[in-house]
């Protein structure tokens, strides 16, 4: 038995009462509904949820309840309780959602604005169209060969069976250094590398030579002292010309696609002998000499079907005894093209100096690789 | 060489039905290259005829300028017999001559189309032809008057003229000098097409008695073979026929005088110079030997030559009166007047020629045939032709007397295998293709049992001397297509080498630092230095010089990149770029000052210390990078603003590459041009110099035209790669807490974050985890002359969380180190 409850009120006992909770759980429910955002979501929890709100006060009163009503109505407020917390946990995620929501959506920007705010780089395509190559010869287990610029005369010329008489050693061709005399040149291509492959290593040889060669031409849209060549030079037991004309095939056929493969022509070269003049199938019309709608000529070949790439042959066997190699054992080829030149027709390029003018707006259009 | 395709087919019994295109590739699939087919005039459109000139009528006109109104007889081809009237400027024939008229309708090249036309108060319907007007080679000073046997007025003009005609032109390499005449290209036709060949050559000689005329050789080595024949009663007014002159005029030479035009129809015809004296002006005996010194000699050209010792001549009792196959000299030039024609063709040493004709700087059509090499055999036949075309055409007699002095070297014997045409070219082929080709070219083949022949070459092929010459002869005769494609398997290489990997991932690295590649020509001259305002002594001037240079301004080979880079730039600024970074890696070039390069010889490989002095006579040649930035660095945009290239960016890139190599690179403050005195870097690996980077010095800005503040830098590339780090250590780092601890301090204005720095990294001690300066202030509060520098220090411990209070004594240690070294004090 209960003794006199001081904080006994009469109107809140009355709360205790169904039809009082349930009005309480409705009036929280329904405010909890209302609720448009999480400021309003928060007055609401304290105005039906808090402490001094219709259900905790009569969730107080529920103890002073005789034992028989108080589990009745405990159970009851429990319930509404409950439904309130619910509802508002509910409700809070909603809310919640919605304003993350919001926030991204006043977040939205203008994807189409301009991010180039970093300066661009660019390798220049001489070096990358070198290093394609070079890549090519490699992939096929050659090496890459490189020497000075500034060369002996004996090496750019002697050696490679380039006689005293020959004509390129007058003045009218190659760059010589001061003194005359002393004998040194500006090597007018990269062949001196080939001799010293040979002078300091034995056979068998495998090498490709890139590199920068002058030579005394005026500058002009298909002319320059300086331009860049590619030389391969190979010395084995049993080499051929069909060696030459596999690994000439090979490499038009990685450098310009499936079906691109080469021609001989004889020619006369004193390194080599015999010499053969070696003409690519037309990367863009494949050999048709025909334009695009096949109604005139293709212009990357003039309408030949081929193009001119480069002269090769058998290693004359003076220069393999210049150079220190038993011509009884070995043979060997040769071959070398215009690195310049190649990028010209490749890419369609007009005007050779605009690869030594140094235009960035040139150099970038080749992006990192060619 | 050019050569008009009926005279080709005149030696070679070529189908019909091979076209000239047909001939013409399988001539190229033989190793003449097609230049070009013309056909002259084959643009021309009829009518196209011969025409009487009946009246002839000046005309002045108010320009000052007289016209001939003229009417000519072109017989029935106006289709109404009458006489044409026809205003013509040119002013070099006279009523009675016959001429070539283009009548209304006709089309000439150029599609400049002919119609009947009000010109000078005149119908003029038509037009009276010159030369170059049909597309012909010509003088072009006047109309084309034609002999008076020409033809009657009416008749087609067209292959009077030789129009229409297919002219091939080759390129001929310096080793088929032989394709340099229709013989030479006609045989290869026939060997091209497997048919009889009619040698122009093959002709009865008169027996050799040395009456011609007194001849004597002093040089047997520079002159094997001298022919000279005598003709009497020539009739210097006579013309060239017609055929002779487009044959001439075809191959590309101009038609001269009959007698002239004889000699150089027969050295096309057969390839062999051939030299005409006016026998009268011919004092005595003839000889041949080298110049002396202090001779000159005035050649047909008008000019008079110093002649060399090595210089062949021909002499008569005057002295020299020739340059020995390259050009004839004047005092015993052919004239209108000439009767007695003395004819000389010899046999000359290819390398004397070569040598004779650069030392004059002479290229003459005789010189181009003598210095590749001319069939020994040739000097006989060539004059007796010309004596046979002297008497046929210019009413000459042929005076009794043949001079033949030396005889053909002997051609080499050449051993080859016979299967080694097969195993140098890979195509199968047998031994009796390789005989039989090789007989095909006319060469003299004996066999062997054991699988060898001895060959002879033919005289006409001075360039065949070895065994792979015969293979080169076989392989292209049964064609290089024939040439299967097999690659070969032997080939085992390591990759690129360390330097050629570590050059790839330079460029990487730069260009991911934004900056473009360039490459520019090594060439520099004084002016180039004084734009970069390099002291007169500076080392940088001390450049290898070109013995010819394309332009006198810059007649070096470079010692920096920088100038190039820096007109790149410039270009760019110029050409609108808001800012441009390049860069450059290349050869520059130091003298060696070794001396001269030996010329060793050729029948063996020098010695391992020849090879070494080759080695070192030659420049020192560094590789270089080169940096230039310039203007905008990183763009302005509507993320705030940009950023301009300074010194620090071009120090930045430096450093990135460095850091990317794994090479500590040092910086000091230092003073070179052409860097602002004030802003420049000097960068060494452990002391040793590798280069300068910083802001350029204005007046550098601006003689490059670039903007201010513009930066660069310049290293030896070789030296960074040789420091480079070929196998990097994996890094060890703490997953521990990291500690923070922030200093500023208080230095001298002069000292350099980095001595303040490495302080501060020396008494931190092994839990310093890393140093970084992050503000620099200068002002008031710390006085003049001061500077403060704020560093963030991050403290770190492998196997523990570091207490508050080691880390604070591990800062403080740092600390006390910094005042101790420079001076330093915590605010
Ligand atoms: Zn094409």
């Amino acid at each position: 038995m209960s003794g006199p409850n001081t904080d006994y009120d009469p109107v809140e006992v009355a709360a205790v009462s169904p039809a009082e909770v349930e009005a309480a759980r409705d009036a929280a429910l329904a405010a909890i509904a209302a609720a448009a955002d999480l400021e309003q979501l928060k007055a609401v929890r304290t105005q039906h949820a808090g402490d001094r709100s219709p259900l905790a006060l009569a969730n107080r009163e529920i103890g002073a309840l005789p034992p028989q009503a108080r589990k009745e109505a405990g159970q009851r407020v429990g319930q509404a309780r409950g439904a309130v917390s619910q509802a508002l946990a509910k409700r809070q995620a909603e809310l919640e959602a919605e304003h993350e929501a919001r926030i991204l959506v006043e977040e939205s920007v203008d994807v189409t604005l301009p991010t180039d705010r970093d300066p661009v780089g660019a390798r220049h395509p001489l070096t990358t169209g070198a290093e394609l190559i070079a890549d090519i010869f490699v992939a096929m287990g050659w090496e890459v060969a490189e020497g000075p610029v500034i060369e002996a005369e004996w090496l750019n010329f002697d050696a490679l069976n380039l006689g005293p008489d020959h004509p390129a050693r007058t003045m009218q061709d190659t760059f010589w250094t001061e003194p005359a005399d002393n004998h040194i040149v500006l090597r007018t291509h990269t062949s001196p590398v080939q001799a010293r492959t040979m002078l300091t290593r034995t056979p068998p040889i495998y090498v490709v030579c890139p590199g920068r060669v002058f030579r005394t031409d005026e500058y002009d849209a298909t002319h320059s002292p300086m331009f860049h060549q590619v030389e391969g030079l190979a010395i084995d037991e049993g080499i051929s010309m069909a060696h030459l004309k596999g690994t000439l095939d090979h490499f038009a056929t990685s450098m310009f696609g499936e079906g691109i493969t080469t021609r001989f022509r004889p020619s006369f070269f004193p390194f080599t002998e015999p010499s053969a003049e070696v003409d690519l199938i037309c990367f863009v019309c494949r050999g048709s000499g025909l334009d695009d709608d096949r109604s005139g000529a293709c212009r990357t070949c003039r309408g030949e079907g081929w193009i001119e790439w480069g002269g090769c042959g058998i290693v004359n066997p003076r220069v393999l005894q210049a150079c220190g190699v038993d011509s009884s054992r070995y043979s060997g080829f040769a071959f070398g093209m215009g690195i310049d030149r190649t990028l010209m027709f490749r890419h369609g390029l007009e005007d050779l100096r605009a690869l030594f003018e140094g235009d960035v707006r040139f150099t970038t259009a080749f992006g990192s690789e060619l | 060489m050019k050569a008009p395709v009926s005279w080709i087919r005149e030696y070679v019994d070529l189908p019909a039905e091979v076209s000239t295109e047909a001939l013409t590739d399988r001539l190229t699939a033989l190793g003449l290259k097609l230049e070009g087919i013309v056909a002259a005039g084959a643009e021309i459109q009829g009518p196209l005829v011969v025409g009487r000139v009946l009246t002839k009528e000046p005309e002045p006109q108010k320009n000052g300028k007289v016209i001939n109104w003229c009417t000519v007889d072109v017989g029935a081809a106006n289709g109404t017999g009458e006489p044409q009237g026809i205003v013509c400027g040119a002013h070099n024939f006279e009523p009675g001559d016959l001429v070539v008229v283009v009548l209304p309708g006709g089309v000439l090249p150029g599609g400049f189309e002919i119609s009947a036309r009000k010109t000078y108060g005149h119908v003029s319907a038509g037009m009276i032809c010159s030369a170059p007007e049909l597309g012909l080679t010509g003088d072009g000073a006047g109309i084309i008057v034609l002999p008076p046997d020409a033809g009657r007025p009416g008749d087609d003009a067209f292959d009077l003229l030789g129009l229409g005609e297919e002219v091939v032109e080759f390129e001929i390499n310096p080793d088929r000098a032989y394709a340099l005449s229709l013989r030479g290209i006609a045989r290869e036709a026939a060997l091209g097409f497997d048919v009889p060949f009619r040698d122009p050559a093959d002709r009865p000689l008169p027996d050799v008695d040395g009456k011609a005329w007194e001849v004597n050789v002093d040089d047997p080595v520079g002159c094997p073979v001298f022919a000279a024949r005598l003709v009497s009663g020539f009739d210097p007014t006579r013309p060239t026929p017609e055929f002779m002159k487009h044959r001439v005029e075809q191959a590309g030479m101009r038609s001269i005088s009959l007698a002239v035009d004889i000699t150089n129809y027969v050295m096309l015809e057969l390839g062999q110079p051939i030299h005409g004296y006016d026998a009268d002006r011919v004092a005595g005996a003839l000889g041949v030997r080298r110049a002396h010194d202090g001779e000159r000699l005035a050649t047909l050209d008008d000019t008079v030559r110093e002649l060399s010792t090595e210089d062949l001549v021909i002499t008569d009792d005057s002295g020299p009166i020739g340059l020995a196959g390259v050009m004839g000299g004047a005092t015993t030039e052919m004239s209108a007047t000439t009767t007695r024609i003395l004819i000389e063709a010899a046999h000359w040493d290819a390398v004397s020629m070569f040598r004779t004709g650069k030392r004059h700087r002479l290229i003459s059509e005789a010189g181009k045939r003598n210095e590749r090499g001319v069939d020994p055999l040739l000097p006989g036949v060539a004059a007796d032709r010309v004596v046979e075309l002297l008497v046929q055409h210019g009413g000459a007699i042929a005076e009794p007397g043949f001079t033949l002095v030396g005889s053909a070297p002997e051609r080499p014997t050449i051993t080859i295998a016979t299967e080694l045409p097969a195993r140098l070219s890979g195509i199968a082929i047998s031994a009796m293709t390789t005989v039989e080709q090789l007989r095909a070219i006319g060469a003299s083949v004996t066999e062997h049992e054991q699988g060898s022949i001895d060959v002879v070459p033919p005289t006409w092929r001075p360039d065949i001397n070895a065994p792979y010459d015969l293979v080169e002869e076989v392989v292209r005769i049964v064609g290089y297509d024939q040439v299967p494609s097999v690659l070969p398997r032997r080939a085992t290489g390591r990759g690129l080498t360390r330097t050629q990997r570590l050059r790839r991932r330079i460029g990487r690295v730069l260009s991911g630092a934004g900056c473009v590649e360039v490459i520019s020509f090594p060439f520099v001259g004084e002016a180039t230095f004084d734009r970069l305002g390099l002291p007169a002594d500076d080392p940088l001037r001390k450049t290898i010089g070109l013995a010819n240079p394309l332009s006198t301004e810059e007649p070096a080979y470079t010692t920096t990149l920088l100038p190039g880079l820096l007109e790149a730039a410039g270009r760019n600024v110029g050409r609108g770029a808001p800012g441009v970074a390049l860069f450059e890696t290349g050869t520059v070039a130091f003298p060696s000052d070794n001396g001269p390069a030996p010329i060793y010889g050729v029948h063996t490989r020098p010695s391992d210390a020849e090879l070494e002095k080759l080695v070192e006579a030659l420049p020192v040649q560094p590789q270089h990078l080169g940096v230039v930035l310039a203007g905008e660095r990183t763009r302005a945009g509507w993320w705030g603003p940009g950023t301009t290239a300074g010194w620090s960016d071009a120090l930045a890139v430096v450093r990135r590459l460095a850091d990317d190599l794994g090479v500590t690179v040092d910086v000091a403050a230092a003073a070179r041009m052409p860097w602002h005195p004030g802003r420049c870097a000097v960068i060494t690996i452990e002391d040793v110099e590798i280069g300068h980077a910083g802001e350029l010095h204005p007046n550098v800005c601006k003689a490059f035209g670039l903007p201010a503040r513009s930066a660069a830098a310049e290293i030896d590339l070789d030296a960074l790669m040789a420091a480079a780090v070929d196998v990097p250590p994996g890094p060890v780092f703490s997953t521990m807490p990291v500690a923070k601890e922030d200093v500023a301090l208080v230095v001298d204005a002069g000292v350099p974050v980095t001595a303040v720095e490495a302080a501060l990294r020396e008494g931190a001690g092994d839990l310093l985890e890393s140093v970084r300066l992050f503000d620099v202030y200068t002002g008031e509060q710390i006085g003049s002359g001061k500077k403060s520098l704020a560093f963030a220090l991050r403290f770190r411990a492998l196997d523990r969380t570091l207490t508050e209070a080691e880390a604070g004594a591990a800062r403080d240690a740092a600390v006390a180190v910094a005042a101790e070294r420079v001076g330093a004090v915590q605010r």
